[in-house]
């Protein structure tokens, strides 16, 4: 080893030192303006949550950032979240907005390993919005309510001009009970447990890109949107205080409740990409579209790191559950490099699978 | 999926790997620089890079599209973009490229009408669905995407659409890579030649790289077996000595090109004396425009930009990363001015980018044995 040699390495040492710390500060909201890329779960993201919601309204339980907060009332533990909806076209294959808006709440609790229990609706409509679209959206809620076995308790409907919003938003906000089995939290995840999903990903983000019609393509994918509970419940009786974590995958996908968790965590998640179910028709839209269905929407499915003892036992549980019947072991926790998600390829090469910066734009070449 | 998962074979990529250690010289350091985008792409989706061994780098060429198309360029699309009435169209990855003043991204959220398509002719439905509004196609790229242009302008003529424009930054795969091996510093040992590139012009015009330079050059095909086949095939010409064009991607790429593509881009299109390139600066002939039969299509005619140059940031060395002079680390403004959130050079622009990759993933990618 020459001295030559020494001084570049001691230079390239101090340009990564350089940018680790760099990253690893708190994320700052210096853009100008919102742009698209701000709402696609990505980098762009997190500065707006981290860098500027957070900052001016963070209560120790948003600091979290978990999908729901927990508030404890008299001796029992209460889950609060919320979430708006505003897909474009508010029908898909599998689906539609009023649908979702249900299930995704509904899920936001589960994964928090709260039993759900109501939920308040906010509808903003369109002036022009056919009455027959906005029945049949409603009739999707209650029939979702139904099944999710929730009760919808309180709601408010506001109408805007035609062109002020997108034929109609949906905002759902749900309370749930936190269930005695659960103990959740990133902190409690380990070096050697393992990373599984409940089911095959991508669909519900292929689904509505299809139904867009900007494509010209045509496969039979429908949406996921299925309530998670009964997942959540199952899992619970299975693996108890075995079962760490949970996300339920929808914005940015799979990769990005990964990255959460490995920033969350501080470990490293080390994913088996050929052991990632993806349905034939998504793994072939995607390859057209130039996508990678870790990063599509679901929104039904979850993500879930469990002990390793417990990590067979955690599978077949799903797999009893309608819709999870292709859930996997796809991976497992390491302590290196702490805060970033690996994945290991089909064709047998490692690489970093890291947040989006912006929206998953297709690519020319 | 048939005739794609065929071309992933882990257990094949294995044997190539292996096969590549056997053809690397111990202490020997070969710098490898795929030319394509689109290359860069599978590399880092499949991990190749992970299968090399330490010696033996990839260095990612200037052949992503998007991240070559200089500031000013981008600030001309935005002005044309934010004028009332203008529908802006343009491939997905260019709205996130910036100009001197944000992206088109950023004049989206400002109220510019702009649209990702898929293809020109996407572009050219949406004219006739619009008559009433002027709608640009902002065209980038190679002669890849140059003759699907070329084919739409020539139907809205034919179909008589007045409200049609092309604003064109199509460029040629030859001047850049002659630039890059005129240069007296250059390191690199061969070329993992452009594939979709090659399907239109052929393997011909590769000629020059190992006859005029003494570099191999190996025109490859984009799944991972491909790639790792077209590196083991330049790797095995140094070590017998060798210096030729190889075509691994036979079963797409003619020696002769695709004739018809060639006649319509020549139809269309003429040479401009020099076209400026990001991070690489000017060359001569290395920029195409329409010619003037098309010259109301032209949408730098029909409309006025500011056309001012935009200089690359001077501290920037994107030119020296390409030729494999500098690390990106060694850069002086890397890490610190322009970082992927915040761009100056071509190599931060895309993720897969030399210097965007190395601030992502360079710790990590230290970690390869090397022989």
């Amino acid at each position: 080893v020459t001295a030559a040699g020494d001084a570049m390495r001691q230079r390239e040492e101090r340009a990564l030192a350089l940018i680790e710390r760099v990253r690893s500060k708190p994320p700052r909201f210096t853009d100008s303006q919102v742009t698209m890329a701000h709402g696609a779960g990505g980098r762009a993201t997190r500065t707006l949550v981290e860098g500027l919601l957070v900052p001016a309204l963070g209560s120790e339980t948003l600091r979290e950032l978990d999908d729901a907060g927990i508030v404890a009332l008299e001796g029992l533990g209460l889950a609060l979240t919320t979430d708006s909806f505003v897909v474009r076209p508010i029908r898909f294959p599998g689906g539609s907005i009023g649908e979702l808006a249900v299930n995704g709440t509904v899920n936001d609790l589960a994964v928090s390993g709260a039993r759900p229990l109501a939920l308040t609706v906010s509808l903003v409509l369109e002036e022009g919005l056919a009455a027959d679209d906005l029945r049949a959206e409603v009739e999707a809620m209650a029939a979702a309510a139904s099944t999710a076995g929730v009760e919808i308790l309180a709601g408010d409907t506001k109408v805007v001009e035609r062109g002020r919003c997108d034929s109609m938003y949906v905002t759902t906000t749900g309370i749930g009970q936190l269930d005695s089995r659960a103990r959740l939290g990133a902190a409690l995840v380990r070096p050697g447990d393992r990373v599984v999903v409940s089911g095959s990903i991508g669909e519900h983000g292929t689904a509505v890109m299809l139904a867009r019609g900007e494509f010209e393509l045509d496969a039979p994918i429908e949406s996921d949107t299925q309530p998670l509970w009964r997942a959540v419940d199952e899992l619970l009786d299975a693996a108890g205080p075995s079962l760490r974590w949970m996300r339920d995958a929808t914005r940015g996908g799979v990769a990005t409740v990964l990255n959460e968790l490995a920033r969350a965590a501080g470990v490293a998640l080390l994913v088996d990409e050929a052991r990632v179910p993806v349905a034939g028709p998504v793994a072939g839209a995607c390859e057209i579209l130039g996508l990678d269905p870790m990063y599509v929407a679901n929104e039904g499915k979850l993500v879930a790191v469990v002990a390793p003892e417990a990590s067979a036992a955690a599978v077949a549980a799903l797999r009893r559950v309608p819709g999870c019947d292709e859930a996997a072991e796809v991976g497992e926790v390491r302590a290196d490099p702490p805060g970033m998600v690996l994945v290991d390829t089909a064709f047998g090469g490692r690489r970093v699978m890291d947040l989006l910066v912006g929206d998953p734009l297709p690519r020319i070449c | 999926m048939r005739f794609v998962d065929e071309f992933r074979d882990a257990e094949l990529g294995r044997a190539l790997a292996t096969q590549i250690l056997a053809v690397v010289e111990p202490g020997r350091r070969y710098q490898i620089m795929e030319v394509c985008g689109g290359h860069t792409h599978a590399i880092y989706r499949y991990g190749i890079d992970d299968l090399l061994p330490g010696n033996v780098e990839l260095v990612h060429g200037p052949g992503c599209p998007v991240c070559v198309i200089p500031m000013g360029r981008v600030d001309d699309g935005i002005a044309v973009a934010m004028r009332p009435g203008v529908i802006f169209t343009c491939f997905g990855d260019m709205l996130r490229v910036p100009g001197s003043r944000g992206t088109l991204l950023d004049a989206k959220a400002e109220g510019a009408d702009v649209r990702t398509v898929y293809s020109p002719l996407d572009a050219l439905r949406i004219a006739r669905e619009h008559p009433d509004r002027d709608v640009v196609f902002y065209a980038i790229g190679f002669e890849t995407t140059a003759p699907s242009t070329a084919l739409t302008l020539l139907r809205a003529r034919s179909e008589g659409v007045r409200n049609f424009f092309v604003f064109c930054n199509h460029v040629t795969i030859v001047p850049p890579l002659r630039a890059l091996l005129e240069s007296p510093d250059l390191r690199l040992d061969g070329f993992v030649g452009p594939g979709h590139v090659s399907t239109v012009v052929g393997a011909r015009p590769f000629e020059f790289v190992p006859a005029d330079y003494g570099k191999p050059l190996v025109i490859s095909g984009f799944e991972p077996l491909d790639v790792l086949q077209s590196v083991y095939m330049v790797l095995r010409q140094l070590g017998e000595g060798r210096c030729e064009v190889e075509n691994q991607y036979r079963r797409v790429v003619p020696y002769d090109g695709n004739a018809q593509a060639l006649r319509v881009m020549a139809e269309v299109f003429e040479l401009r004396p020099h076209f400026e390139w990001r991070g690489l600066g000017f060359i001569s002939h290395s920029g195409l425009k329409l010619v003037p039969a098309l010259a109301d299509l032209d949408a730098e005619l029909r409309f006025e930009v500011p056309g001012v140059r935009v200089a690359d940031p001077k501290a920037c060395q994107c030119g020296e990363v390409l030729k494999g002079v500098i690390k990106p680390w060694e850069c002086k403004v890397f890490g610190t001015a322009c970082t992927p959130e915040r761009p100056i050079g071509t190599c931060m622009v895309s993720s897969e980018g030399a210097c965007a990759a190395y601030y992502n993933f360079g710790r990590l990618s230290r970690e390869r044995v090397v022989v």
